[in-house]
């Protein structure tokens, strides 16, 4: 029988065709193209700007150097700064948090359980702009709520943006992006059969077992997903920018904040360039492996 | 008895701890839901005496202000349009016609737009957008955004397509429908659930950004409500607290309220599997 289908061939390129020309022009002309402007010294005024030189691999140099490789305000300490900066607010604080949250609301009050859902929910759902801004006055020195608190109990308070910079983003990103972690594993917890509970409560396992036996080992597909798709969006997070801009004196400028200063306050569009090169590059390792993943995830299923 | 005991005492460290963690995520808010009413309002939280509307008021006739609102509303829906109507028809080919490795054309697709982020693509997009001349317009932004949501939007709405059975739109073509005919009065209306999702997943994503009209837009008269929000400072460089805090309320209700919408009609995990 010759199979059916619904649509001809022409038809469904046709279909494809408007989708197909805005993700060339906007997503995949992108890709290459910055990888081309990387090995030149384009750049937003003056001469470069109209007529740019090539210059090989002299950006990636510059990036690399040893020299200043480490100083702050250059590339390799801005790597460095983002990597510990992902590690603590996205595995350490995001995954962690999410889910001791998303265990501790199985046998918590409903009540409970819906308020710290919402504002959890809330914290990730509003504007980047808005949030950002709220934080700004939470940390406030003067007149801050969480200065407020502090003093109330009698500790001194901080100018948390000032001395601490990079751990208040660290907590800002952490609390922005729980919810995500939290509902996935509120839900992997939740296709668990509870049978599998009742068994282990008979047998007197504490809560602190249970997870470990039980709970943990059965979601740990879910924890490899959450893990790579945080750890991608926190690498590529540019919020922090609204709170600090990634002062004082570059201690919280991750590469997206990196990458704007060189490209749009320098106006060095080809170093920025090779910085999102390597950006991307990094994000295409995290990206492969989690169509691996899931990949290898779905023959699992159907074997 | 002691294992009861440990339990019931388990159960209320849990409630304190979630407790606690709950303040934690609330605490940077509560200035927020305070600050809008209260026409003197600083940085530091103080409850409104009395609960008044004027900070809204002052919104209301700032014409900039609005002009925010109006270009993030003209930005978001423009963007939408797009993402909604070309997922829509690509997902649907990728489903239902013999296009030969559609499945591989779904994972580069998905593959690429997940490796070119803003941050890392915002020489290039800056560059295309300023060789085609589109630099410090709307349309550019929306362009941009519909680019680069479409693939994550394909790939949810093909999952939705693929569960459909093909019988429905069968049936419509054995009684002598056109393909395009069984697509729009057959097909569409049956995963109407599935654009609804992506469209206010796509609003949502447009409406908050920052970043990408922030390099594209110079005029202020182009900014939406998440740049035009960044002049609302005084001469000396100090927020203008209270017009700030109403602006960012008027701001995040449409967000709040879609958000409300979802979780209503779906649940609200569905929303949380789409998000970014």
């Amino acid at each position: 029988m010759k199979s059916f289908s619904l649509l001809s061939r022409g038809t469904g390129v046709a279909f494809l065709a408007p989708a197909g020309l805005l993700i060339g022009a906007f997503v995949i002309a992108p890709f290459f193209w910055v990888i081309f402007v990387s090995f030149t010294n384009r750049s937003l005024l003056g001469r470069a700007a109209v007529d740019p030189d090539f210059v090989g691999l002299e950006n990636y140099f510059s990036l690399f150097d040893a020299a200043t490789f480490f100083t702050r305000g250059e590339f390799g300490s801005s790597l460095i700064l983002t990597i510990q900066f992902v590690l603590l607010s996205a595995v350490v604080g995001q995954a962690a948090l999410g889910m001791l949250l998303a265990w501790m609301l199985q046998s918590v009050p409903k009540s409970l359980k819906h308020v710290t859902e919402t504002v959890a929910i809330g914290a990730w759902i509003l504007p980047e702009v808005v949030i950002a801004f709220a934080w700004f006055a939470f940390l406030d020195y003067e007149n801050g709520t969480l200065n407020m608190i502090i003093e109330a109990l009698g500790l001194p308070p901080g100018d948390w943006l000032l001395s601490f910079p990079f751990w208040a983003i660290v907590v800002f990103n952490t609390w922005r992006g729980t919810a995500f972690s939290m509902m996935l594993f509120n839900s992997a917890f939740s296709s668990i059969p509870p049978s599998y509970f009742q068994a282990a409560d008979v047998a007197g396992a504490s809560s602190w077992q249970k997870f470990r036996d039980i709970g943990l080992p059965l979601i740990r597909g879910h924890v490899v997903t959450d893990l790579i798709l945080i750890t991608m969006w926190s690498f590529n997070v540019f919020t922090p920018f609204l709170l600090t801009s990634g002062g004082p004196s570059y201690r919280t400028e991750i590469l997206p904040i990196y990458t704007y200063r060189v490209a749009f306050r320098d106006f060095d569009f080809g170093k920025g360039a090779a910085v999102g090169v390597v950006v991307m590059l990094i994000n295409l390792v995290f990206a492969l492996f989690y169509l691996w993943v899931m990949r290898r995830r779905a023959k699992g299923v159907a074997a | 008895m002691t294992r009861y005991l440990g339990l019931y005492f388990a159960r209320i460290g849990f409630s304190v701890a979630t407790a606690l963690i709950g303040v934690f995520f609330a605490l940077p808010l509560v200035w927020f839901i305070f600050a809008p009413f209260n026409p003197r309002a600083e940085l530091g939280l103080s409850i409104p005496d009395p609960f008044s509307l004027t900070n809204f008021e002052a919104v209301f006739q700032n014409g900039f202000a609005m002009r925010g609102l109006w270009n993030s509303l003209v930005q978001s829906v423009g963007g939408v349009i797009l993402v909604g109507a070309g997922a829509t028809l690509a997902s649907y080919a990728l489903s239902r016609s013999p296009i030969p490795g559609k499945s591989l054309i779904t994972y580069i697709l998905l593959l690429f737009s997940s490796v070119v982020s803003g941050s890392a693509a915002m020489v290039p997009i800056f560059l295309i957008i300023n060789g085609i001349g589109l630099i410090d317009t709307q349309i550019a932004v929306i362009l941009v955004f519909a680019g680069g949501l479409l693939p994550t939007a394909m790939f949810i709405l093909r999952d939705f397509i693929d569960s459909i059975p093909k019988s429905y739109e069968e049936s419509a073509m054995v009684a002598g429908a056109s393909p395009v005919q069984a697509f729009f009065d057959v097909a569409l209306p049956v995963i109407r659930p599935g654009i609804v999702v992506v469209v206010v997943w796509a609003f949502v994503s447009i409406w908050g950004s920052f970043l990408i009209p922030f390099i594209l837009l110079r005029s202020s008269e182009k900014m939406p409500a998440s740049v035009a929000i960044y002049s609302f400072y005084s001469e000396a460089g100090t927020p203008i607290v209270t017009l700030l805090a109403a602006y960012s309320l008027l701001y995040s209700l449409p967000v709040v309220i879609l958000y409300l919408f979802v979780s209503w009609k779906f649940g609200f995990r569905f929303f949380g599997g789409i998000k970014a």
